[in-house]
This record gives structure tokens, C-alpha cells and sequence, in this order.
């Protein structure tokens, strides 16, 4: 009786421990499999209507990430007009954020796009790096390791905006160079970044993402007619810290307007999935082949031996 | 070479023994059997190595300045195309020209066509150096090249696909290397290394159809990172992996047809009566092999324009372009193959080796540069980039060479084995 008992309880135990993992592992896999981002991370919201050009986030951000003085000083607006391979300027190793000039057909005023990192919810750079050298933080920024980063530039190639640059003048200590939402100075205290304060139109806004994404959503809804309907970095390659609003389509202030909806890891997942496939199938499907191939042979050693035998037995005989 | 051969019949060598009965030395061997004055006798009477000269004088300095100022001092260090000619030549065009490793590996050892064994061991080295030159470029690409094993030991990212590319390309790098070994331990003479290989010839080789199917898979996939920047004809999401490992096979069987023609050629001292009476029949089989792959290409080829709805790109320019690259880069060195199989036109074949190995160099060049970033502006390399390229390039000519003159790799090791 004490035996049966201690086995029932044995079961039982040993069913609660299975149901629970099963359970738990469910959860796990769920969270894995449909992340959409830290729930509390932080975003900026970039009116493009409010923006007048005074590149005083230029300046600031220059100024907090220590970067060289640049050829020309951040009053000079000409720069708006410098065109390379007939594009706009871009950020480079010099510079984490560049403010540009569009002069749209049906305004009677340019408008301004202020162009920086945009801190993917599941960032390009980080899912396309073989050593692990990003880190998307809790509260929102996509930021990099130069300690380990070997500089194969395929963060360069994956990030849908243009947005990692790299330190191509030096020999010895290269490394990617983007904005990285002043995280060390400013965000893991809770501060808002450099540009954002620096700026006198309040076209940048700062509070967590969540906040920010309503925001914009009540802009569009309170001012009819101001701003397209759509806030650009809401679903674009699965969603940014960084979004947009604007008076006129996207495509005509420089955005891409044909970036996936979703991250650009999905569009990778096809070929990552065949990886085991190929590791498991292959072996055996090749031998298998191997053995088909040289059947002959081996049928062919088979009646040389029995033939041997057959003369060695005749010999004896 | 030709100069002492007629004069010397010890020369070249094939044995560990000399006429009169005693040993070669290593060093003699290095040096092909001949005295110093006469190797440079030999070395400066041909053409190609002035030209060789020429290209080092230059290039050699070249890599010098990368190194010390940085890759900005001899690229347009652009932001916007990150890859450039190192890497869009020299590993996405280097890596399926090497394919023909596995290819001949798995005809032979696994599919048992004997027949095919006078080519195998030029088509492992071909194979070898091929992906050790990718490595070496990859180098002159990286950034931090000192930083190499980082992803296999340091910092390990194993959910990118550059991962499964670096870890595959070392393993498969061993792999080569092991099934090379043999022809170096028959020229030195250590026999027990060559017996303890042949055991393991069969694993090697499965290992080396894995490795060569994820990783030449895995270079096309690199791009599938950059859906909005490559243009959409030379970009298929779904089936990316399968152009570039389907593309690779024929790269691969072309490159040693074109191999060994310039060997049987220019260094027909070298090529043993085997290797010189099976090589039309092999050329033959190859490219039978060659255009069943490339008609099996073009095919998926078609599937992804179809999958992806991208018909009406084919009525654009960047489509005029595309199809003028299937033509001229595949169909007509697949027609060429086809019509010299059937005729047994073997100069015909080998002009179609050339054609389909350029076009192979041209589609990865295409996807890696050209069709990349087509809505932005097209970025032509720097001379210096483009010099560099072509010297790193002649060094992966001057080893192979090297290799073939000294190893038993187109002729058979005569001593014992």
C-alpha cells in the first residue's frame, strides 16, 4: 500500500513538473517569437512641420560626442545646397546627425528632415552581426561595442537608412560610427538626448515610445489636413524609436518609402532555416548515394571472394 | 622549364630518387631540380613573370599604405557601398569559382567515377587556393583584420549569417587542406600521413557538400540584409541561397576546365601521359555536368521573377542589363557546352569555361555593386582598389603555380605511394 501510494505521488509529481515546463517553455517561445520591443523603451517624435533649419541638434550633437569641428561652422546654411553623387549630405564618421533642406513643389516654404539613427525595435545592424558587437538597451537605444567589432561592415549593408558609418581614416582603431541616442551621457539617466534639448521649435519630443507614437497619432487627428496620414517609423522595418511626421508624402522629404514593414530579419529567416536541414539530411542522403554509386563494385568484390572460395573448395576437393 | 627537360632527364621530378640512385632533397625539390643560376635562368625568360614584377612594384606599396593609413587612403571609403571590390571580387566572385573542390571531391570519392581521378586533386587544389585567396582579400577588407577568430572564439553572434559563412569557410578551409595533404606527404615522402587521410576520405567529403551547400548559400543570403538596396531582379528573397549554391557548381566545374587548359598548355612538362589522354574525355564530362547545372540555374532563375511578380522590371533598362547578363554570362556558355559535349568540340568547351566563369565574376559583381543601391548612384572603385585587387589576385596566380610545378597534382607521384 505504501509502495502504490509513493508511486501515485511519484506521477503526480512528475505530471505537475511536466505540465509546468511545458507551460513555462510555451511562454518563453511565445516571447521570442513575437517581439515587438521593451515596453518602456523611450522614442523621439520629429515634426517635420515644426523643424526651421537652424542645425542646433547638429551643433549639440557634436558638441556631447566629442566629434571634430566641422569644415564649416553649424550657422552656415549653405550647406543645405552640398550635393555628392547627387545626394544630399549624410552622416559620416564626423557627424551622428544631419539636418537637410527639401524644397516641395506645392509649399511656399522648404521643408527640413533631421536624419540621425533611427533605433530599430529589432535593428538590421544587430541581427546581421557575427560578433555581437550592438545591444538594443531597455530604454531604447541600438548602441555598439568597438571591442569586438572586427569591421566586416555588414551592419552597413543590413541597416535599411544608411545609418552605421565607419572610421575608414584610421589604420588602427577603426571602428562604426553612428548616433547611439546619447546613451552613456544621457539616456540610462533618464535624459533626453542632446538634440532633442537643443532644440528651440520643440519639433523633437521626447518620452517613451508608447507616449510619443499617441501623441503623433493625436497631431494628425486634432489639425486636419496638416499632416499625411501616417507616421513614418510607427511599422517601418518593424517599428523605430525614432518616427516622423510630416505635411507632404515621405518619398518627397528623402525618407525610404520602400522599406519592408517589417524587420529585416524576416526577410533572412527563409535561408536560416534551411542551415539544419542541410546539417541533418545531407550525411545521411550523401552516403546513402555513396552506398547506390558503388553497389556494383562491392557485388562485383562479393563473387571475386566467392569465386576464390569455390576454387579453393574444388583444389581441396 | 621545357629548356632543361630535353637536356636533363631527371628533370622534372616525379621521383624521390635521382639517376643515380640517391635521394632528392627537399630543397632540391624546391627548386624544381635545377641549380640557382639555372632556375633564374628559367624564371626570367618568361614573360608572364615581368608582367607579374610589374604588377607587385606598384601593388605591393599599396597594401603597405592600406595598412598603415587606413582602408579610406586607398578606397573612396563610402559609407554608402561598404563593400567594394575586395570583397565583391574577392570573396563573392573567388568563393564559387572554388567550388569545383567539392564538385570533383563528391564525383569521385562518392560517386565513384573513377574515371574523373586524373582531374580531382587539381580540382581540391583549385578548390583550396580559391578559398584561401577569399580569406586573404577578406583581410585586406576587414577592418580589424587582426581580429579574425573573434566571431569563432571571442564574441560569438551565432543568429547572423556571416557567422555560418566564417565558421563554414574555416572548417571547409581544413577540410581542403586535409585533402590536399596527400600529394604534399607523396612529394615528402611520409606515407603514414597519406594511409591515415585515405581513411577519412569519405567523411571529409560529405563534410565538404555540407559545408560548400550552407556556406555558398550563405554568401547569397548575405544580401538578403538589404531587400530595399539590391535591385529586385538580382535580389530574391526566397531564393537567393539556392542562385548562389546552384551557380557556384558550374563556377566551379568551369574554373577547372580553364585550369587545367592553361596547364596543359603552358606547362605540359609538368602533365603526366594520364592526366594529357583523359583531359579532353574529363573536359568533356565536366561540361556535361557544367550545363545541367546551368539550365537547373536559369530555371530558378526565371521562378524568382515569377515568384516575386517582377516581369514588368524585365521591360526597364536595369532588365535589358539582366537579361544581357543571363545571356551572354549563361546561355551561350551553356549552349557552348552542350553543342562541344555532343560534337566532341573540346576548344569549343574550354572558350565557354572562360565565358561562364566571367559571367559568374560579372553576377556577383552585379549583385554586390552595381545593382546595389541602383536607386542612388553607381560607385566606380578607386584605382588603387581596383590595383590592389589585381596583386592579390597575381600572388593566389604565383602560388598556384608554385604548387603545381612541385606537388603531384597533374602527374602521378612514381616512387612509392
Amino acid at each position: 500500500m505504501k509502495k502504490l501510494l509513493s508511486r501515485r505521488n511519484f506521477l503526480k509529481g512528475g505530471l505537475a513538473a511536466t505540465a509546468s515546463a511545458t507551460v513555462l517553455k510555451n511562454k518563453d517561445c511565445q516571447a521570442s517569437g513575437d517581439f515587438d520591443g521593451y515596453p518602456d523603451s523611450m522614442g523621439v517624435l520629429v515634426d517635420l512641420t515644426r523643424c526651421v533649419g537652424c542645425r542646433s541638434c547638429e551643433a549639440a550633437c557634436n558638441k556631447e560626442q566629442d566629434l571634430p569641428e566641422p569644415a564649416k561652422p553649424f550657422d552656415d546654411f549653405s550647406v543645405f545646397d552640398e550635393i555628392h553623387h547627387g545626394q544630399k549630405r549624410r552622416t559620416d564618421e564626423t557627424r551622428y546627425t544631419v539636418v537637410n533642406r527639401y524644397d516641395v513643389p506645392e509649399l511656399d516654404h522648404p521643408l527640413f528632415r533631421k536624419f540621425q539613427c533611427n533605433h530599430c525595435a529589432e535593428p538590421a545592424c544587430l541581427t546581421s552581426c557575427f560578433v555581437n558587437a550592438y545591444t538594443k538597451t531597455p530604454e531604447g537605444a541600438v548602441i555598439y561595442n568597438s571591442k569586438v567589432c572586427v569591421g566586416c561592415r555588414t551592419c552597413m549593408i543590413a541597416c535599411p537608412f544608411y545609418v552605421p558609418t565607419f572610421k575608414y581614416s584610421s589604420a588602427f582603431d577603426p571602428k562604426i560610427m553612428k548616433c547611439i541616442f546619447c546613451y552613456d551621457t544621457r539616456l540610462k539617466e533618464g535624459k533626453a538626448p542632446a538634440c532633442v534639448e537643443a532644440c528651440p521649435q520643440e519639433a523633437l519630443t521626447f518620452g517613451k515610445r508608447k507616449d510619443v507614437l499617441k501623441m503623433g497619432k493625436q497631431r494628425i487627428r486634432e489639425t486636419p489636413g496638416k499632416y499625411v496620414d501616417h507616421i513614418y517609423g510607427e511599422h517601418e522595418v518593424g517599428g523605430t524609436a525614432w518616427m516622423y511626421l510630416s505635411s507632404v508624402p515621405f518619398d518627397k522629404v528623402g525618407f525610404d518609402t520602400h522599406v519592408p514593414k517589417e524587420p529585416i530579419l524576416n526577410s533572412v529567416k527563409d535561408f536560416l532555416a534551411i542551415v539544419p536541414m542541410v546539417l541533418t539530411i545531407w550525411p545521411g542522403l550523401f552516403i546513402g548515394f555513396h552506398l547506390l554509386a558503388t553497389r556494383k563494385d562491392k557485388i562485383k568484390e562479393m563473387e571475386k571472394e566467392k569465386n576464390k572460395k569455390n576454387d579453393e573448395k574444388e583444389e581441396q576437393v | 622549364m621545357r629548356l632543361f627537360s630535353k637536356e636533363r632527364p631527371e628533370i622534372p621530378i616525379v621521383h624521390h630518387l635521382k639517376e643515380d640512385g640517391t635521394e632528392w632533397t627537399i630543397k632540391e625539390k624546391l627548386w624544381l631540380g635545377l641549380s640557382v643560376p639555372e632556375y633564374k635562368k628559367q624564371f626570367f625568360r618568361n614573360p608572364i613573370n615581368w608582367l607579374m614584377i610589374f604588377i607587385f612594384a606598384v601593388g605591393v606599396p599599396l597594401i603597405l599604405q592600406r595598412y598603415i593609413f587606413g582602408l579610406g587612403s586607398v578606397t573612396h571609403a563610402s559609407n554608402d557601398y561598404p563593400w567594394g571590390l575586395f570583397l565583391g571580387f574577392g570573396l563573392f566572385g573567388m568563393v564559387p569559382l572554388s567550388a569545383s573542390g567539392f564538385m570533383l571531391g563528391t564525383t569521385v570519392e562518392l560517386f565513384g567515377r573513377k574515371d574523373f581521378h586524373a582531374i580531382e586533386r587539381l580540382a581540391l587544389l583549385n578548390g583550396l587556393l580559391g578559398y584561401f585567396f577569399a580569406v586573404v582579400f577578406l583581410e585586406v577588407d576587414l577592418g580589424m583584420p587582426w581580429r579574425l577568430p573573434y566571431p569563432m572564439f571571442v564574441s560569438l553572434g551565432p543568429a547572423a549569417v556571416l557567422f555560418l559563412v566564417a565558421w563554414h569557410v574555416a572548417t571547409y578551409l581544413s577540410v581542403q587542406i586535409a585533402e590536399v595533404l596527400p600529394a604534399f606527404f607523396e612529394w615528402i615522402g611520409w606515407l603514414k600521413g597519406k594511409r591515415i587521410i585515405r581513411k577519412w576520405v569519405l567523411g571529409l567529403t560529405v563534410a565538404g557538400i555540407i559545408l560548400s551547400t550552407l556556406h555558398q548559400g550563405a554568401l547569397g543570403a548575405l544580401f538578403t540584409y538589404a531587400p530595399a538596396k539590391v535591385h529586385p531582379l538580382w535580389l530574391s528573397v526566397n531564393f537567393q541561397w539556392i542562385h548562389f549554391f546552384c551557380s557556384s557548381i558550374f563556377a566551379g566545374l568551369s574554373m577547372v576546365i580553364i585550369a587545367s587548359t592553361l596547364i596543359k598548355n603552358f606547362m605540359g612538362w609538368r602533365c603526366d601521359d594520364e592526366f594529357k589522354d583523359n583531359l579532353d574525355y574529363i573536359t568533356i564530362g565536366l561540361a556535361k555536368g557544367a550545363s545541367y547545372a546551368m539550365i537547373t540555374y536559369l530555371v530558378i532563375k526565371i521562378v524568382a521573377v515569377a515568384h516575386d511578380q517582377e516581369w514588368s522590371y524585365l521591360l526597364t533598362g536595369w532588365g535589358s542589363y539582366y537579361m544581357l547578363e543571363l545571356g551572354a554570362g549563361v546561355v551561350l556558355p551553356m549552349l557552348m557546352f552542350a553543342i562541344g559535349a555532343r560534337n566532341q568540340w573540346v576548344t569549343l568547351i574550354r572558350f565557354g569555361a572562360f565565358i561562364a566563369a566571367l559571367g559568374i565574376i560579372w553576377n556577383r559583381l552585379n549583385t554586390a555593386l552595381v545593382a546595389y543601391n541602383w536607386q542612388l548612384y553607381q560607385e566606380i572603385p578607386h584605382w588603387k582598389e581596383v590595383w590592389i585587387t589585381i596583386t592579390i589576385y597575381s600572388l593566389y596566380f604565383l602560388t598556384y603555380r608554385f604548387i603545381v610545378y612541385r606537388l603531384p597534382i597533374v602527374y602521378g607521384w612514381q616512387g612509392e605511394k
